[in-house]
């Protein structure tokens, strides 16, 4: 049933799903934003961590005498102690501050930690050697759908390869890490984070942990965080250098910055797992999928992680036999934390790459098999319209060619395809929207814009509910003493705080409408409120200007509250969405290199809010997936047990000349009925099996692992 | 390592890029990275330089010219030219992300050529013309590229932006009509994590043409 607080049909929406400037652009542009790294307030000391060298072993002493004695040195809390354990190198040991940042680099670099050496274990690429070193551990083994004997049986073409992708590291531009202010009972923090309202908390009880420091409330800390440099799921968490930077804050009485080296946050601060498989797949001579069996190992460090969820998207318990085993390799290397769509990518690349093989084997094209076998989806039509709409935009039809039928010069063409799920529902939410006598209007939640279009979003809600332009919207979000809403982590922030936003900016509505009727002299329901007017719907002529209905209101300022979830607050938000990218590449087999030419994706999200911050959301995980298909990879070296490329020099990733030509296509209009549904995560799945997939169709051979780099390609061209 | 030769005189020394145009390349030979910095030196230096004076480990007075105002501040030899402006100024629109020369976020305009400020040191900068982020658009009007950053959507998080707009208003110095692959090319010494080039590569296209 319909409710007031439903969106607006679409022939009455002016700002919902259309194009507008990034509210926050200007602030940005002209490097006014401030950022934690940013902030630098009176007296402010400096800190650094002393992070261990060693990837496995004990410590035995910590000596700062001399740390103690560089000039400008103010103070330092330990993190670990003697006798603790270290996991892996990079591993925070203490913190440690000083007047200059300068300085502080000198007291860090005079301390001197002792450890006891232990056996260590960092590569996980090969899961023999791995379990020679006792480092595999069984996480998953799942036997579902029709028997799988049979179906292998029944198989005319089947594909045995090995597939794989390695890890990477999140590399937020701006470092994890925050300043404290700890002033009397007040405890300040701007900090770089993916979760404004669950800092307070989680920082009041890491502290309340230290005997020396007592029992800190939650209450007492404000978390300030206007702007964040990237996060990308790494920063939900205050971690062990938020806790040690208040401690020094406390200790030292003056405001400190902790902000991660560069080197730090690309060891302990990021990581995506690795995964790679043994992968057996077969079809019907038709191209009729029936039988998907997968032996998988990974790592994310020391203490393991989740298992991709394979067989991707094509996951229909009844039709596909389906057998996967999942090992854990625990390594001694910095912990994994939530990467864009946790574990989809690596599914994607351990499905759609086997898939698109099957394809060649079956001699079919491998649009045709994967439409083919949309029914094994959760969203055949979906993927069906998806799989046409991206074939049409990458130009399939011309420009596909049978595998390796690419021609006698040195630089071969290719296409590949790829496709992907995700959940997004929506996070909890509460809002407070205000509107004032004066006519202002501000939306207030203690909610995040991690550079996604969070200020946008709302202020498109409130204008549009208002009938008000997005300039007459204030939007206050970043921090903790507003109306609580969720971390935006997996997609779920614009679906809750649009809900929460829409109730509240609706009950804000019905209060000045209430007020506005009376003085009109009309019932209260025959008003709407559109282009910056106040009008009865029965006799238009009775009308305000919006500041002249908010003027009605004479001292009194109206709060509208709104949550998500909220029951009989209307139909505003979904979960579930599909999505399909192509690759269009260049492979030069006498180099090995890999150049994009074109990459085409199609996105379905329910209802679109801001059309181009959501295209911007699909062009930024193309350009990532660029990223970890060709260039970026963390290496990690047994002998020392350490990253070799904790840098930006050797860490790479791609540059505005490295991307080729990108073109996004959000479907509208089609899905509008669900709701707003997270556009975060789904496209950044595939592109690095569609570009995979690519370099197959180019070169004749897979190359097995990813990202693809030219020795790679070459290795695999020379083995074929 | 920084060697502290003399050499022939003001505007004489390496070029923190090239003439026509930059690349990542040129950059880096610019500034020597790995062999140590010399980069061309204020009056201040060059006269310690001819005398060998050796300056440091204490502070230095020095005098910064930076959006045509000049700033007077006592600097450590080693402090760099981003820590200066960022940790001592107050300018907080160039970032310090890679450390190094390699991602461009602390992108100034040095004599009319982009310049890693985190490599470059503070007392190398003295006596030259610092432009940055804060000093290219006034309280009314942007700067033209950053209104096309604006209309582009050419940010996400925003961190990599200020490096990628002062990229951006040298490429449009210099030439007021780049091809696509000179915007590219002048712009690939500048990394954004979110992945905003599309929107980046359009914005200096336009403001390029719009400002010349």
């Amino acid at each position: 049933m319909a409710t007031k607080y439903d969106w607006p049909a679409a022939e009455d929406r002016s700002l919902i799903g259309k194009r507008h400037n990034r509210v926050d652009g200007p602030e940005k542009a002209r490097g006014d934003a401030k950022y934690s790294y940013d902030r630098n307030l009176d007296g402010m000391l400096v800190a650094r961590l002393v992070t261990s060298e060693v990837p496995h072993g004990r410590i035995i002493g910590i000596d700062t005498s001399a740390a103690e004695k560089v000039k400008g040195y103010k103070g330092h809390v330990n993190i670990q102690n003697v006798g603790d354990e270290i996991q892996w190198a990079g591993s925070e040991i203490l913190a440690i501050c000083a007047d200059t940042e300068e300085h502080a680099r000198d007291a860090a670099a005079a301390v001197n930690v002792h450890f006891e050496t232990l056996p260590h274990w960092v590569k996980d690429e090969d899961v023999k050697k791995a379990g020679e070193a006792n480092r595999v551990k069984p996480a998953k083994d799942d036997t579902k759908g029709p028997d799988l004997d049979e179906a292998w049986k029944s198989a005319d073409a089947t594909v045995e390869g090995y597939y794989g992708l390695g890890i990477i590291t999140h590399c937020c531009l701006e470092p994890h890490g925050q300043v404290v202010d700890w002033t009397g009972d007040e405890i300040t923090v701007y900090a770089s984070t993916q979760a404004v309202a669950r800092i307070p908390a989680d920082l009041a009880k890491g502290l309340s942990r230290d005997e020396s420091i007592g029992t800190v409330a939650a209450e007492s800390v404000h978390v300030i965080t206007p702007y964040m440099g990237g996060g990308f799921g790494s920063k939900f968490n205050i971690d062990t250098w938020g806790i040690a930077c208040a401690k020094l804050s406390k200790k030292t009485g003056k405001p400190v910055k902790l902000m991660l080296d560069r080197d730090e946050e690309l060891k302990v601060a990021g990581g995506r797992p690795s995964d790679y498989g043994n992968i057996k797949i077969g079809a019907k001579k038709d191209g009729t999928l029936v039988a998907y069996e997968s032996e998988t190992w990974s790592t994310g460090g020391i203490a393991g992680r989740g298992s991709p969820p394979v067989p991707y998207v094509y996951n229909n318990e009844e039709r596909l036999a389906q057998k996967a085993r999942h090992l854990n390799v625990s390594t001694n290397i910095g912990p994994a934390r939530a990467w864009r769509a946790p574990n989809h990518p690596q599914a994607a690349v351990l499905t759609m790459c086997p898939m698109e093989d099957l394809a060649a084997e079956l001699d079919m094209d491998p649009v045709e098999f994967f439409k083919k076998n949309a029914d094994l989806t959760a969203r055949p039509e979906v993927y069906r319209y998806e799989i046409d709409k991206c074939a049409e935009m990458i130009g399939w039809k011309d420009k596909w060619h049978k595998r390796g039928d690419s021609g006698d010069g040195p630089v071969k063409r290719g296409l590949g395809l790829s496709l992907h799920t995700w959940g997004g529902r929506p996070h909890d939410s509460t809002c407070e929207v205000r509107i004032q006598p004066d006519g202002g209007v501000s939306v207030n939640m203690a909610s995040q814009d991690l550079g996604v279009g969070t200020y946008t979003t709302l202020s498109v809600i409130a204008a549009e509910t208002f009938g008000l332009q997005i300039p007459d919207i204030t939007v206050n979000i970043g921090s903790s003493r507003l109306p609580i809403s969720g971390a935006s982590g997996g997609s779920t922030t614009v679906g809750g705080t649009t809900a929460s936003t829409r109730r509240a900016a609706v009950n804000a509505l019905d209060e000045l409408k209430s007020v506005v009727a009376e003085s009109l002299g009309v019932e209260a329901d025959d008003l709407a409120a559109k282009d910056g007017k106040i009008f009865a719907k029965s006799d238009t002529s009775k009308s305000l200007s919006w500041n002249d209905a908010c003027k009605k209101l004479g001292n009194r300022t109206i709060t509208g509250h709104g949550k998500q979830p909220d029951r009989n607050g209307g139909k505003l938000n979904d979960s579930g969405v599909g999505g399909v990218q192509m690759a269009d590449v260049s492979v030069d087999v006498e180099t090995g290199i890999v150049s994009i030419n074109k990459i085409a994706a199609v996105q379905d999200v329910g209802l679109v809010i801001c059309l181009e911050q959501c295209e911007s959301q699909v062009y930024g995980s193309l350009i990532q997936g660029v990223a970890w298909a060709l260039y970026e990879e963390s290496i990690y070296d047994q002998t020392t047990g350490t990253m070799l490329n904790p840098d930006m020099e050797f860490y790479k990733l791609p540059g505005a000349a490295d991307i080729g030509e990108l073109e996004v296509h959000m479907v509208q209009g089609k899905y509008d009925d669900r709701g707003v549904i997270g556009i975060g995560e789904p496209p950044a799945i595939s592109p690095g099996a569609a570009i995979s997939n690519a370099v197959a169709n180019a070169i004749g051979v897979r190359v097995p692992t990813l990202p693809l780099t030219p020795d790679r390609v070459l290795a695999a061209l020379e083995n074929a | 390592m920084s060697s502290n030769k003399p050499h022939d005189g003001p505007g004489e020394g390496p070029r923190y890029g090239p003439r026509k145009g930059f690349s990542r390349r040129t950059f880096i030979e610019g500034v020597g990275i790995g062999a140590g910095a010399v980069g061309a030196l204020g009056a201040a230096d060059q006269a310690r330089a001819a005398t060998n004076e050796v300056v440091g480990p204490d502070p230095v007075s020095i005098t910064l010219s930076i959006n045509g105002k000049t700033h007077k501040l006592d600097v450590e030899p080693r402090v760099t030219l981003i820590d200066a402006l960022r940790n001592m100024l107050d300018h907080t629109g160039a970032k310090k992300v890679c450390d190094r020369a390699t991602c461009g976020a602390c992108t100034v305009i040095v004599d009319g050529s982009p310049v890693y400020s985190c490599t470059m040191l503070a007392i190398e900068a003295e006596g030259r013309r610092i432009e940055t982020i804060e000093g290219i658009s006034s309280d009314d009007a942007m700067h033209p590229v950053q209104v096309q950053f604006v209309e582009h959507d050419a940010q996400q998080c925003g961190f990599c932006t200020p490096g990628l707009v002062m990229a951006g208003k040298a490429i449009a110095d210099r030439n007021p009509r780049p091809s696509m692959a000179d915007v590219e090319s002048g712009l690939c010494g500048n990394i954004c994590r979110c992945g905003t080039y599309v929107g980046v590569r359009k914005a200096v296209y336009e403001a390029a043409r719009e400002s010349a």
